[in-house]
C-alpha cells in the first residue's frame, strides 16, 4: 500500500503547486490523476495556448507552466499514480484515509487534497446504436495497450491528434488501419497530417472522408461497420476486428460526487476560505473543483488555495509542534532527494 | 454607454429564457449563457472558450448574419455530436449590436 501525508486528487497546476508547499512543511505528498501525464487541462485541453495571468510571467505556455512545476517540486520528489481515477474513500479508525483508484492502487494517507478541476477526463462516446453493447468486444475509446490490435484490422474514427497520432502509430502494428473523419480537413499538427497523408499514398492507411461511422454489427465479437460517405446513396460495409472512435475527453466529477461531500453546481462546497475543508474533516477541495462565494476559477486562486491547505494539513497531522511559516528566501528549500537550495550568504568585508 | 441587446436561449431542458446581453464587456453566447446559469456549471465552457471542446455547441434559430467560422471552430464542430447544419460554439460568437433578437437553443450535452 502506497503511504503519504497528503494524497493529492488531480495533477492539474493546484495538485502539483501543493506539493511544493507540502514539501516546505516537511508533508510527503501522492498525486493520482486520471489522465496518463501530469498537468490535467493544461496537458490534455491546451498545452500549446499561452496564459497571460500567472503572476511574475507575462506569458507562458500552459505546456510549460506544467513542466516548470514538475521542475519547482522534484526536490520533494512525490509519487504519482497516473492513468487511473480515484473511485474510493473508506476513513480509517484513526482519522487517516485509503483511498482506491478503478484500478484497485490503495492510497493510505493522513489528510486528502482534492484538486480535481473539472472532474477526470473520459473519452466521448459517438451516438452510434448499440456501440456500448460492443464494448470491451472489439469498440474502445483508448489505446491502452497497442500491441492487441497486431495482425488486427482497424477502424479509427475522428480528426483530431489522437486520431492521426494512433493512425500512423497503428500503421506499422495492425495488418490494415482505416481512418474515417466526417470531413477531408484534420484539426491537429501538420506534421501528423503530412504523416497521414504519405501513408494513404503508399496504400498503409485506408482513408474513408467525409465519412461517418453509422452502424456496427457482429456475433459475439464486433466483425463489421457500415460507413456512411457524405453525398453516397449505400453505406460502405467494412470487416473489421476493432473500432476505435477518438472524439476527445470531456471532464466528468465522477466517483467523487459520491463520495458524501456537499456538491453544488458539479463542484465541492467548501464552506470557509480559511483552509478549504470539505464537510468531511480532513478532506480539502482546492482550485477548480471547489466553490465557494466569491470563487473564481484562476489557476492562481488555486496557488492561494493549495498554500492554505497545507498550513491547515500540517496543523491536522502535528497538532502539538510549534511551527512558523518561512520564506524561501530565509529558509531556502530542502528536498526530500538530498539537495537543498537556498540564498547564497551575503559577503561581509571590510573595506580598506 | 452601449445598448443591451436582447437574446433567446432555449436551454437543455427546452426552456426558453429571453435574455439582456451586454455588448461592451467583450462577452461571448457561451459566457453570456453562464452568466445567466441556463446551463449547470462544468456542462458548458468547459475548455474556457477557446474553441477547443464542444460543449458550449448550439444551433442558431433565426436568421442573423454571423461571421463566418474560424477553420478552428469548423474542425472542432467537425468532431462534435448531435451536429446540426446551424450548429456553431457559442464560444465563437461575440455578443454584438447586430446580434439584437438572436434565437439559439443549446445542443445536448456531449
Amino acid at each position: 500500500m502506497i503511504k503519504t501525508d497528503i494524497l493529492i486528487i488531480g495533477a492539474g497546476p493546484t495538485g502539483l503547486f501543493a506539493v511544493f508547499e507540502a514539501g516546505l512543511l516537511q508533508l510527503k505528498c501522492h498525486i493520482i490523476d486520471a489522465l496518463p501525464m501530469p498537468g490535467g487541462q493544461l496537458s490534455e485541453l491546451y498545452p500549446k495556448k499561452p496564459i497571460y495571468d500567472i503572476p511574475g510571467f507575462p506569458e507562458v505556455l500552459a505546456g510549460d507552466l506544467v513542466h516548470n512545476l514538475m521542475e519547482q517540486i522534484k526536490p520533494f520528489s512525490p509519487g504519482f499514480t497516473l492513468g487511473e481515477r480515484a473511485e474510493k474513500i473508506d476513513k480509517q479508525l484513526d482519522g487517516s484515509f485509503i483511498v482506491t483508484t478503478d484500478k484497485g492502487t490503495a492510497h493510505h494517507t493522513k489528510v486528502v487534497a482534492i484538486a480535481g478541476g473539472l472532474g477526470s477526463f473520459e473519452p466521448k462516446k459517438p451516438l452510434i446504436e448499440g456501440i456500448e453493447s460492443w464494448e470491451d468486444k472489439g469498440v474502445s475509446y483508448m489505446i491502452k495497450d497497442p500491441e492487441v490490435y497486431r495482425d488486427k484490422k482497424v477502424l479509427i474514427a475522428g480528426g483530431g491528434d489522437s486520431a492521426l497520432d494512433w493512425s500512423i502509430f497503428l500503421a506499422e502494428v495492425a495488418s490494415e488501419v482505416t481512418l474515417v473523419h466526417r470531413r477531408s480537413e484534420f484539426r491537429g499538427a501538420l506534421d501528423s497530417v503530412e504523416k497521414v497523408q504519405a501513408l494513404k499514398n503508399s496504400g498503409k492507411i485506408n482513408l474513408i472522408t467525409p465519412a461517418e461511422v453509422i452502424g456496427l454489427a457482429g456475433d459475439t465479437h464486433l466483425n463489421k461497420v457500415y460507413i456512411q460517405k457524405t453525398g453516397e446513396e449505400a453505406p460502405i460495409e467494412l470487416t473489421v476486428d476493432a473500432f476505435i472512435p477518438l472524439f476527445g475527453l470531456s471532464p466528468k466529477l465522477g466517483p467523487i460526487g459520491a463520495w458524501g461531500l456537499e456538491i453544488e453546481k458539479n463542484a465541492i462546497v467548501v464552506d470557509n476560505t480559511l483552509d478549504y475543508m470539505t464537510n468531511i474533516p480532513g478532506v480539502y477541495a482546492i482550485g477548480d473543483v471547489n466553490t465557494y462565494p466569491g470563487k473564481l476559477k484562476l489557476i492562481l486562486c488555486g496557488f492561494h488555495e493549495a498554500t492554505l491547505m497545507c498550513q491547515s494539513a500540517y496543523g491536522r497531522i502535528f497538532p502539538n509542534k510549534r511551527y512558523v511559516m518561512k520564506y524561501t528566501t530565509v529558509g531556502g528549500v530542502t528536498g526530500f532527494d538530498g539537495t537543498k537550495k537556498e540564498a547564497p550568504k551575503a559577503v561581509v568585508k571590510k573595506i580598506e | 454607454m452601449a445598448q443591451d441587446i436582447q437574446v433567446t436561449i432555449v436551454d437543455r431542458t427546452g426552456q426558453s429564457h429571453t435574455v439582456l446581453a451586454p455588448t461592451d464587456m467583450n462577452m461571448n453566447l457561451m459566457e453570456l449563457v453562464r452568466s445567466y446559469e441556463l446551463a449547470p456549471e462544468g456542462t458548458i465552457g468547459i475548455c474556457g472558450g477557446m474553441a477547443m471542446c464542444a460543449s458550449c455547441q448550439c444551433y442558431v434559430t433565426s436568421s442573423h448574419h454571423l461571421e463566418p467560422m474560424s477553420e478552428e471552430e469548423e474542425a472542432m464542430l467537425s468532431e462534435a455530436f448531435h451536429l446540426q447544419d446551424n450548429s456553431r460554439l457559442g464560444c465563437q460568437i461575440p455578443i454584438t449590436e447586430n446580434l439584437e433578437g438572436l434565437k439559439i437553443t443549446l445542443a445536448p450535452e456531449e
